[in-house]
């Protein structure tokens, strides 16, 4: 069964349409990329799934529920992890507490048992050295490192990553990207829309090209890289290779 | 002259200027402190935005709510202090038979709450949205996202202007000498009253004042630099060992 399945939503932002009825699903264990031009609606599609936008019209099925008939929005969303362009870091704590307050205070774990989860995942991500270290003094790309340990820290079933290297200078990339790798390795299902082309041919079971608003195409990276059904396609990837 | 009749005034009452000063401060700390935290709940009130999880009935509920404290911000910034505390201390003495100092204390702390309010609200509103997507994007709900998130940011963001008030309020207690305060105006006005020495008696006033709040700003300067200490920010690029390094001995021993 699809771990999220979604139908014909719609979502306009005033009198934009960004979304003009998408049809997606994702089976458990699948990483799968979006890709499109900036505007093109991949990043509203990704944050419909953890209702940080709410589409006007059509169903989200994810765990089997229909989210957007579920009122214990907050519980849902622990079970959904979110990766930010920007990090969103919360920077009136430090590292250590950006990965233990959200569990203390939404699973409503132990301080000891979030810590000791907090700082596994921290050395998961490489960033155990700095888990006492304000967070205005790392790099971007260990910002992004802190912001996936976090999000891991929730024991997320799926996790949402929304252009998580666009933020970075080149030579930082490659630390995120890796540790993505690594959780796609361990089969977690993912979901990310990225620019990256190289790493979403590599890490994805599934690429869907997204053009003004609709899924033009969606298939196995070989088939979207090497020979795409859709000239729009086409058209996409030649200006980026 | 001038000098030996303002060395006169301080040996025979420089015991009432003290009572003075500490009345005066009494009310302007008490006062920007209550304020303060009836800045942060109603500045917080107002400030939160509820999404598509909300009942209906919270969303009259916050409407309503959010009318009567515009209402409470609109009237006290509107109308001048004196006329808040001679009005507040007669309205209520029937009621409750205050003294005069509870009843300035009452009327500056409402007063300053009506300002903190405001304050603290464009304090929430210069804390990054991403901040507060990425908390409900963790599961948090609305009102640990304000408390754990965005008021601990807001207040850091708002302290110059919350230090502000509180020299605003050592300065503008003196008006709470309508309702008979023995605060630092009052004092200085009994003392120009029997002396005849209006001059002196009222720079000597000023001079205390001016002393008070220059202190306080040296004590606020020192707490917001304390505040800003726990950031060290470096180039977001900056990742080579010796800035690392500096990193980790600024901020205190991270891991190893």
């Amino acid at each position: 069964m699809a771990l999220v399945e979604i139908r014909n939503i719609h979502k306009n932002f005033g009198t934009l349409e960004v979304l003009k009825g998408i049809d997606f699903s994702v089976d458990e264990g699948e990483v799968v990329c979006l890709i499109g031009r900036s505007g093109s609606g991949k990043s509203t599609m990704l944050r419909c799934i953890n209702l940080l936008e709410i589409p006007d019209s059509g169903e989200i099925r994810v765990f089997g529920e229909n989210i957007l008939e579920n009122r214990d929005v907050n519980s849902y969303r622990a079970k959904v992890g979110m990766c930010f362009q920007q990090f969103n870091l919360f920077t009136n704590m430090n590292v250590l507490e950006n990965c233990v307050r959200p569990q203390i205070k939404v699973l409503k774990r132990t301080r000891k048992e979030a810590e000791k989860k907090a700082l596994q995942l921290l050395a998961k991500v490489g960033m155990l050295d700095f888990s006492r270290a304000s967070v205005n003094t790392l790099s971007g790309g260990q910002k992004q490192r802190v912001a996936i340990a976090r999000a891991l820290c929730m024991d997320p079933k799926l996790m949402l990553f929304d252009e998580p290297t666009s933020a970075l200078d080149p030579e930082m990339v490659q630390e995120v990207l890796n540790v993505m790798r690594e959780l796609a390795a361990e089969g977690l299902t993912m979901i990310i829309v990225t620019h990256e082309m190289r790493f979403a041919r590599e890490v994805s079971d599934r690429i869907v090209f997204v053009d003004d608003g609709i899924i033009v195409e969606d298939d196995k990276p070989e088939v979207i890289f090497t020979r795409p059904k859709s000239p729009r396609t086409a058209e996409f990837l030649r200006a980026f290779m | 002259m001038f000098i030996s009749n303002i060395l006169k005034i301080f040996r025979t009452y420089g015991t009432s200027l003290l009572l003075g000063v500490r009345t005066t401060l009494l009310v302007a700390i008490t006062g920007t402190l209550a304020g303060l935290v009836i800045g942060l709940i109603v500045g917080g009130i107002r400030a939160i935005r509820l999404d598509f999880t909300a009942s209906n009935a919270s969303r009259i509920t916050k409407k309503i709510v959010d009318g009567i404290l515009n209402v409470y911000i609109g009237i006290f910034r509107g109308t001048p202090m004196m006329v808040q505390a001679l009005f507040i201390y007669y309205l209520l003495l029937d009621l409750i038979h205050w003294t005069y100092l509870q009843a300035a204390i009452v009327v500056i702390s409402i007063n300053t709450g009506a300002y903190m309010a405001e304050i603290i609200r464009s304090g929430i509103q210069s804390v990054d949205e991403g901040q507060r997507e990425a908390a409900r994007a963790l599961g948090m709900s609305n009102s640990q996202t304000m408390m754990e998130v965005i008021l601990p940011q807001a207040i850091k963001n708002a302290f110059p202007a919350v230090g502000n008030e509180f020299i605003v309020n050592i300065k503008d207690s003196s008006v709470l000498m309508i309702i008979s305060i023995t605060e630092l105006m009052f004092q200085a006005k009994s003392i120009a009253g029997s002396t005849f020495l209006f001059t002196e008696t009222y720079f000597i006033e000023a001079v205390i004042y001016f002393i008070l709040t220059t202190i306080a700003s040296i004590v606020l300067n020192a707490i917001e630099r304390h505040m800003d200490n726990g950031n060290v920010s470096l180039p977001m690029s900056d990742t080579n060992p010796a800035s690392m390094n500096l990193a980790y001995h600024q901020t205190g021993k991270a891991g190893k």
